[in-house]
């Protein structure tokens, strides 16, 4: 018998892994990945293999060459900032765009700050928002679902078109009624399903509830910040609408539309990025609510929720500061 | 197009103009004053903020001495002698003088000597690990090698031998601030004088455990056998609770207790060759240059000596 | 739906593998070692020589102060050696060793095995049995049971829980204890609750344990005021502040003792041993310990006098396994890792848990990925990974200000972190030096 082992308890460990809670949430972006590959085809293969293979692969060549440092692309988390930069992206998008975006992801997003867990802001958002101010044009010209015969042909050649946010900030500008904007913009259940232009990952609401459902199931995230954020949108566009439903959209159509639901449940509950205790996530969902609908209807994007996020991501530092958790049992006052 | 420059070129200058004015004011109204002294003394100062003073920092040292009416109670281990004199002359008083003191690792156990008979398996910090236990080898009192004397040396001081496993400190690097010393939950760590010519000879060695308990536990512990106490002429050396402890004050350096010691727990530093045993100049080089003649030795030893020891406390 | 407190825990594999096994009694030793220090607070000061005779339940080292506790002997036989020996943390501490002969008991034993139920007693001569038969808190915590029966004045105390709860994994001796000493230990929650004068007392059990729920309830209806609640499983429910929370929904103040919500709360073991101090006038000097582990031959319950070595607690078990990693002396959760099996049992050990090689090793560290998984366990509401980098850099006094003093140690944090970080390590040295900072204030 070797010499016994002595150290502090607990002597018992739990199942718990960072390896498993990352491959958790990609397991949980798998059906919109499916919904995305079914409206867009070809390109959303392209793009998404192409984010996640670059963002594995400079994570390696970082913490490799430049870093020294042991090796930390198989916990999963280099891939899944790869697989989220693409979700954000639009399907026709070029390649070399692609490994431009995952290259700001990950070695300005991410390791310029010391790897994963010291990065005050979503990797993943920091690649996306890089692109989309340096090349706005090819950020958002978004394709259009096509017909499955399509779908394989092309990959940049496919018919584009503005997203249904973009409809709708357009013809905020011109100035026209809800109700004739309402006939341009996708039905209810082609937002449910996915069946509307957008990046790759925002489409297909049903298919990102499903992943909440599972990482609520697992224990991945907690409900706080998934439902601060779209309580917060429900009531803020509601209040707007009931004001003036002629000039403002309805609470469903807000929910279901743009980035929303992607950021709401994969962006903004990244571990890292996002507060510590219980009553700080509910505050840094209410602001990134507020601020993407304040950047929605006011401001001078179309869609607002990668820019909240990462505003509230700023704020999570002062957050985490003065929003502690409730303390067991109260103070004596001496 | 000419207008529009010189509109800027006002604009801007009179912001320029407004905002000196009202820093210039700010800085009149919120003037602090400070002893000018303060500043002189704190350029003398080594600046290694290191807190060996027992201030905060060299500029709290600094006030302190300012304030001080005599400097007998304030001494910058780091600056030695040489910047007390300084400061000393800057602020016309007399600093007292101190002896140049180094630190010292009163613990020789290294895992050839000091059998590891249980493995921790925590956190790696020396503090937590004594909090828990004693450590893992049956010496209680033991380096524990976790380093964290070497994290707290703020001079590169120090390093962990990987041979050893335990704490080497370099002397030329040394300033005796106490970091380590304070850092060390064994308070294995003393500050001893240098000594003439950096000579100076102690026991490494700090086991207060009656000596067959402290053979069996390390090779190399002191046994309290009390053979350098009767060799010693000069009073330098004492026992107490099976330990020996050399007066620096005292000790003339004769050597004739590093002999008699058959534990070869009293280290002696930079002193010339000897023939017959190995010549310490510092422990890492020890151990390298006669590895092989003091595991032998130290077999010897434990095979014969446990014995004789065993005799002895009974 | 079952009672339990509502703020973090973890839910640990329970591995109770000796809870069928009945509690035997172990054979005598040859040595014990008798440390003067079982329990929380000042040591016991001596009062036998080396070479004396001593008798089962002889008094050899009284309470050293308020918060201290007697020390009886647990064998009969010579004082050989009264030395300084490695305590369970391998530094010496003072202890008597007796070498056994026969087994003589002290006269003054009842050591028939009828079942006193009744008795008269007042509470000052039921607390006055409890200090001078050495009992204190046998769930582990050690503290001297007299203490917690005197509150201060100006707290009254309203209610009596019974900690039966046993949270940790792998330990059966409470379980064991509820199931084979039923009565007794109802007779001892009375004898506790006429010496603090309360009318209502609670036993608190989880749900884990339905044959002691079962057990319980049905003996309880003949004691007035006693009630057995059944609780949701959850780890650290067996820890005071929890237990209390759990079954009266009562705070416990930051700081504060259960006695600020007026509760006083008492382990089973302790009940039982109240009993046997009041009504047999038998001091404490045996306890019930699980002996358990995977590996192990056959895992059981044994009653074992105190100064056994572990060593003959696992030979009774069958012999110490080939995979052994480590020997811990309570549960996995809480309990502390042995380096030697030489050491003795003592009041405060309630299981000796063996466990193989390779669950023994601790994982790889990694980078803290602010999951927050940490925050959202912790039954106290602290924030360990901040607590945890704080201690790192060394700022005290900012750890001071994060409540770092209110963390129970239960080890949620560690357990949970998917990075694997020795949170609770450094949680403990933070505590430490905290502990050290307010000594020092205290003493300007």
């Amino acid at each position: 018998m070797s010499n016994l082992i002595v150290s502090p308890s607990p002597h018992q460990l739990g199942t718990n892994s960072v390896k498993k809670l990352m491959y958790g949430v990609l397991i949980a972006l798998l059906p919109a990945l499916f919904v995305s590959v079914w409206y867009f085809g070809l390109g959303a293969i392209i793009v998404t293999l192409t984010a996640v293979i670059s963002a594995v692969l400079f994570e390696f060549l970082i913490t490799k060459y430049l870093l020294k440092r042991e090796m930390t692309i198989l916990d999963g988390s280099a891939a899944l900032t790869g697989l989220l930069l693409a979700f954000n992206l639009p399907g026709n998008i070029p390649v070399w765009l692609v490994i431009i975006g995952a290259f700001v992801a990950i070695g300005i997003g991410k390791m310029s700050f010391g790897g994963l867990g010291n990065n005050p802001f979503n990797p993943a958002l920091v690649g996306r928002v890089f692109l989309l101010i340096s090349w706005p044009v090819q950020m958002t010209s978004w394709p259009t679902p096509s017909a499955l015969s399509d779908k394989f042909l092309g990959y940049t050649d496919v018919t584009t078109g503005p997203t249904a946010l973009g409809h709708l900030a357009d013809y905020m500008r011109t100035g026209e009624s809800m109700t004739k904007i309402g006939e341009k913009v996708p039905d209810f259940m082609q937002m449910l399903m996915g069946n509307m232009g957008g990046s790759i990952g925002e489409v297909g609401a049903v298919a990102l509830l499903i992943g909440l459902v599972y990482m609520l199931m697992k224990k991945i995230i907690s409900w706080h910040i998934p439902v601060s954020i779209l309580g917060t949108v429900t009531i803020f566009t509601g209040i707007l609408w009931l004001v003036n439903p002629n000039k403002f959209a309805d609470p469903v159509f807000h929910l279901l539309t743009g980035g929303l639901l992607l950021g709401a449940i994969f962006m903004a509950t990244d571990y890292v990025t996002s507060p510590m205790s219980k009553r700080g996530m509910l505050l840094y969902g209410v602001g990134i609510g507020f601020l993407t609908i304040v950047i929605r209807i006011w401001g001078a994007f179309p869609e607002g929720v990668s820019f909240a996020i990462l505003i509230m991501n700023a704020f999570v530092p002062l957050i985490n500061m003065y929003m502690k958790p409730k303390r067991f049992g109260e103070k004596i006052k001496k | 197009m000419n207008e529009v420059i010189i509109a800027t070129i006002i604009t801007i200058s009179s912001v320029g103009i407004i905002a000196a004015v009202i820093l210039y004011w700010a800085s009149q109204k919120f003037k602090v004053f400070e002893d000018p002294r303060i500043d002189e003394v704190e350029e003398v100062l080594p600046s290694a903020n290191c807190g060996g003073c027992g201030y905060p920092g060299c500029r709290p040292f600094a006030e302190a001495c300012v304030k001080a009416d005599e400097l007998d109670n304030l001494y910058c281990p780091v600056g030695g002698n040489e910047t007390m004199a300084n400061v000393a002359k800057v602020l016309g008083k007399t600093a007292a003088e101190k002896d140049k003191m180094v630190a010292v690792i009163r613990c020789n156990g290294a895992p050839q000597f000091r059998k590891k008979t249980t493995t921790f398996d925590g956190a790696l910090n020396c503090t937590i690990q004594s909090n828990l236990y004693s450590g893992e080898s049956d010496c209680p009192y033991g380096c524990l090698g976790l380093g964290e004397c070497v994290d707290a040396c703020a001079f590169d001081a120090m390093y962990m031998d990987p041979e050893t496993e335990l704490p080497v400190v370099i002397e030329d690097k040394c300033t005796a601030c106490g970091a380590c010393v304070a850092a060390c939950p064994k308070d294995i760590i003393e500050l001893r004088p240098v000594g003439k010519n950096s000579r100076r000879i102690f026991v490494s060695c700090i086991n207060q455990d009656k000596g067959g308990t402290a053979k069996k536990a390390c090779a190399v512990a002191c046994t309290g056998c009390t053979l350098c106490f009767k060799e010693c002429k000069y009073d330098a050396i004492t026992i107490e609770n099976f330990l020996a402890y050399i007066d620096p004050v005292k000790c003339v350096l004769c050597r004739k207790c590093v002999v008699v010691c058959p534990t070869d727990t009293i280290w002696e530093v930079n002193l010339p060759v000897r023939k017959a045993k190995p010549v310490i100049e510092n422990k890492s080089n020890n151990i390298k240059n006669s590895e092989v003649d003091i595991v032998a030795m130290a077999k010897e030893n434990s095979a014969d000596e446990t014995k004789a020891n065993e005799n002895k406390t009974e | 739906m079952l009672k339990t407190f509502h703020k973090g825990g973890v839910h640990p594999p329970e591995n109770k593998l000796s809870a069928d096994k009945k509690i035997e009694t172990l054979a005598l030793p040859k040595l014990v070692n008798i440390p003067v220090s079982q329990h929380l607070g000042v040591p016991a000061k001596l009062i036998v020589n080396k070479n004396d005779y001593v008798k089962v339940g002889q008094l050899i080292a009284e309470q050293g102060g308020f918060v201290s506790a007697n020390i009886h002997s647990p064998v009969s036989g010579k004082v050989i050696k009264i030395d300084n020996v490695p305590d369970t943390a391998g530094y010496k501490r003072l202890a008597v060793t007796i070498q056994v002969e026969g087994d003589e008991w002290d006269a003054s034993i009842d050591r028939s095995f009828d079942i006193k139920k009744d008795f008269n007693s007042s509470s000052e001569e039921i607390i006055k049995k409890i200090q001078e038969a050495g009992i204190v808190g046998l769930g582990g915590a050690t503290f001297p049971s007299h203490v917690k029966l005197m509150p201060p004045k100006d707290s009254k105390p309203e209610v009596l829980i019974i900690n039966g709860v046993e949270c940790e994994p792998y330990l059966t001796s409470d379980h064991r204890l509820m199931l084979e000493k039923g009565i007794e230990m109802l007779v001892g929650t009375k004898l506790l609750m006429s010496a603090l004068k309360v009318e209502k007392a609670f036993v608190g059990i989880e749900n884990n344990k339905p044959d002691a729920i079962k057990h319980l309830t049905e003996l309880s209806k003949d004691f007035k005021g006693i009630e057995v609640v059944p609780l949701k499983v959850q780890y650290p429910q067996g820890g005071e502040k929890q237990l209390i929370k759990a079954v009266t929904g009562r705070e416990v103040p930051s700081g504060g003792l259960p006695i600020a919500v007026g509760t006083v709360v008492h382990n089973v073991g302790t009940a039982y041993a109240v009993y046997e101090a009041v009504q047999k006038n038998k001091p404490l000097f045996e306890r019930v310990v699980t002996i358990t582990g995977k590996s192990l031959k056959n895992p059981g319950n044994y009653l074992v006098r105190f100064g056994t070595p572990v060593k003959d607690l696992i030979d009774a078990a069958g012999g110490l396994p080939e995979d052994t990693g480590k020997i811990i002396s309570g549960g996995p959760m809480m309990g502390k890792a042995l380096n030697t099996t030489d050491v003795p049992i003592t009041k405060g050990t309630s299981g000796i848990l063996i466990l193989p090689d390779d669950e023994s090793k601790r994982r790889e560290v990694k980078p803290c990925i602010r999951c927050a998984k940490c925050v959202t366990v912790c039954p106290m509401g602290l924030e360990p990974f901040l607590l945890m980098t704080l201690s790192e850099k060394g700022l005290y006094e900012r750890s001071e200000k994060e409540d770092v003093m209110d963390c129970i140690e239960c080890g949620s944090c560690s357990y949970t972190c998917p990075s694997d970080r020795p949170l609770l390590d450094y949680i403990r040295l933070g505590k430490n030096r905290v502990g050290a900072l307010r000594r020092a204030r205290s003493m300007k």
